[in-house]
């Protein structure tokens, strides 16, 4: 019987990080229904990139203020999970601090020290967050995509950080034995008067719970990331690394598109060739649904922690047009999901819906107004890139599709005709030299 | 005036069995949009007072395909890049001065997958080795002192990191530069970027070039400064529709620089 407590703590442990992998080998899987694309190049700067922009966070403090908070948060939560490992060897092992008995006492303490002072910032940057969105209420956290389960996701994930810290630290204040050492209790010998007059037994009772819970909470965490916008804390590292290194304006060159055009420049070709009969289906141009898109583009999407600095710097969308690089993202994703659940229950094999990502989650109204400015692949601090999805949603409506505005297909047919996008003559290109 | 405009053919330089040190590339908007060809032509007299051997494609250019390929007809747009490659290559080119930051970015960026390696500059770039090389100067004149703001093209600014060198220049003209809300990477686009210039825009509560004309007309300048024919066009619209066309003018950083000096 005394072995209960560790053997239940084992299979917590083991359904936990079971359900979270699971879910993460679910989540690879839907990422490669995305198409092939080459990103094994150049990769000290890939590495580079990761480094300084995931690690780095050098982009997240371009708005110093929710910048310089999430850094708070986002260190907090690296450094205390080391507190966990102590946990998982306590749960498993029944040792109570086993750090006390493999460090010294001065080292323990600091460290338990350094992860009550984070506790208690990750605490209050948590609730200026939940100020910023639910009180202040930020013009891009109340955006018209930003309702029911995206906007409650955003609350829940702060709520769970609250509950994780003041667990840890109300573990700490009620540990009588480590309050008496009085070392690396900086901020709990403050919390523990509030205990005051209970037994010690009682006190036990609490800090027992408090140690369950918290360690409840990070598995119940864990298991949450998949199905929230939070997975950016795992993602943005792949993210960053495989994220576009050519300048900006670089749009890809569809290598399909290329193949025809020089069939048709080359003077040699035959024209009444049979085509080469590969077995392949030709190449569908541009993209209307999750799988015609690049793997890259997917997991962008799953990505997307829904900040929206992409859609506040979005010129569409600060001048009211529908489009918003956020809804992008987030119509990507949730497509994708169904797209997944769909193939689960179909046994492996995708069964058509009569659905796509194109009309039923985007619209073309907020495809065609894009500018293609890159202020939002610029905005974003984990390297997304809405555009590259509009482009290629773009082409699908054009080349599949022929369904361009008319004033584009007017341009379009002037180009093909007279080499410049306004109806005038090729032949008076430099009148302008003797006007 | 327009008879001093010396505009030598590529075609003419390879009668002569000669080369010349760049090859301008007018863009369509360069040839044929009035307001642009003004650019065009200060463009000109500024290679003109500096002396440089340069070319145009003039009949054969055509257009580089980027409004093609941001409205999603990639078709297109390769079979453009394809054409004026080969006229490109035909010739030898290896160097490109642009006016046109579109035309600049997709010679730059996108046509070397598709055979044309070039050197590509914005005309800024190429103004600014002009100084430093001592071929040209640059006097304050009569912009000595005015307030100008500068209007990032976002494919010149954020699509290729180039933000200094028309800053570079119009300081140069002794003139005061302030800085609006949104500049350099943060830059708001004049709303013509991705095929918009060609369209009506979607539904929404204001045009886009009349929010970065509000933005610049924040910092109460006497000249807008810009540095794409599209954005010139846009902001003009801008300016015209707060009806602030008597008291600010948009101008290209060329056309500052040739107007100082009198060209």
């Amino acid at each position: 019987m005394e072995y209960l407590p560790n053997i239940l703590f084992a299979i917590l442990l083991i359904i936990g990080i079971g359900y979270f992998a699971k879910n993460v080998k679910k989540l690879i899987r839907n990422i490669k229904l995305g198409r092939d694309v080459d990103v094994s190049d150049n990769k000290s700067q890939r590495f580079k990139n990761m480094t300084m922009i995931a690690l780095g966070q050098s982009k997240m403090v371009r708005r110093p203020v929710a910048g310089f908070l999430h850094l708070i948060v986002y260190v907090g939560f690296i450094i205390i999970n080391i507190e966990v490992l102590e946990i998982i060897i306590d749960g498993i092992f029944r040792t109570h601090r086993i750090g006390l008995k493999v460090l010294p006492e001065s080292v323990y303490g600091f460290l338990i020290g350094a992860f009550e002072v984070l506790a208690i910032l990750v605490f209050i940057s948590v609730i200026v967050f939940w100020v910023r969105r639910n009180v202040i209420k930020l013009a891009r956290f109340w955006k018209r995509e930003m309702t029911s389960w995206p906007k409650n996701d955003g609350n829940f994930i702060l709520y769970f950080e609250m509950v994780l810290m003041t667990l840890f630290l109300i573990m700490n204040a009620t540990d009588v034995h480590f309050q008496e050492l009085n070392s690396g209790n900086v901020i709990s010998q403050h919390i523990a008067p509030l205990f005051n007059g209970l037994s010690e037994g009682t006190l036990h009772f609490i800090e027992r719970g408090a140690w369950w819970l918290h360690i409840i909470g990070i598995l119940v965490f864990l298991n949450y990331l998949y199905f929230s916008k939070h997975l950016h804390i795992l993602l943005a590292f792949p993210n960053t690394y495989y994220g576009k290194l050519a300048p900006k304006g670089q749009l890809d060159n569809l290598e399909a598109v290329t193949k025809e055009v020089q069939l048709m420049m080359d003077p040699d070709a035959d024209p009444y060739a049979v085509p080469e009969d590969d077995g392949e289906a030709p190449e569908k141009f541009g993209a209307s649904d999750v799988q015609d898109l690049n793997w890259v583009q997917l997991l962008n999407a799953y990505t997307c922690t829904e900040c929206g600095r992409c859609t506040s710097e979005c010129p569409a969308n600060q001048t009211g047009k529908k489009l918003s690089p956020r809804k992008i993202m987030m119509d990507t994703r949730d497509r994708l999901e169904e797209v997944g659940k769909n193939i689960d229950i179909n046994k492996g094999e995708f069964k058509e819906d009569g659905k796509q990502l194109l009309d039923n989650y985007i619209t073309r109204e907020e495809l065609w107004a894009c500018t293609s400015c890159n202020a939002c692949t610029e905005a974003c601090p984990v390297s997304i890139d809405p555009l590259s999805i509009i482009l290629d949603m773009r082409r699908y409506l054009v080349m599949e599709q022929s369904a361009a505005p008319t004033e584009l297909n007017n341009m379009m047919t002037n180009i093909e005709n007279n080499g410049a996008p306004w109806p005038y003559n090729q032949m008076d290109r430099l009148n302008w030299k003797n006007e | 005036m327009s008879e001093l405009l010396k505009v030598p053919t590529m075609a003419e330089f390879m009668a002569q069995g000669k080369q010349p040190e760049v090859l301008f590339w007018v863009g369509c908007a360069g040839s044929f949009d009035d307001r642009a060809k003004k650019i065009t032509k200060a463009f000109v007299k500024l290679l003109n007072k500096a002396n440089v051997e340069f070319a145009v494609l003039g009949t054969e250019e055509s257009c580089t395909g980027d409004p093609a390929k941001r409205a999603g007809n990639e078709f297109l747009f390769q079979m453009q890049a394809v054409t004026n490659i080969e006229v490109l290559n035909a010739y030898e080119v290896k160097k490109i001065v642009t006016a046109c930051p579109h035309c600049f970015n997709t010679i730059k960026n996108e046509y070397p997958e598709l055979g044309g390696h070039y050197k590509v500059m914005h005309h800024t770039q190429f103004l600014k080795t002009l100084l430093e090389d001592g071929r040209l100067t640059i006097e304050g004149g009569k912009f000595k002192g005015k307030r100008i703001t500068f209007h990032d093209p976002c494919y010149l600014g954020r699509a290729n990191n180039v933000y200094e060198a028309p800053r570079e220049l119009i300081q140069k003209l002794e003139a005061e530069l302030i800085e609006m809300k949104n500049c350099r990477r943060n830059g708001l686009c004049c709303g013509a970027g991705g095929a918009q210039m060609f369209k009506e825009p979607e539904e929404g509560n204001k045009d886009v070039n009349v929010e970065r004309t509000e933005q610049a007309l924040d910092v109460k300048p006497e000249i807008i400064a810009a540095g794409c024919p599209f954005c010139n066009t846009m902001m003009t619209d801008g300016v015209k529709a707060k009806e602030k066309e008597t008291q600010v003018r948009v101008m290209d950083v060329a056309e500052l620089i040739a107007n100082a000096q009198d060209l």
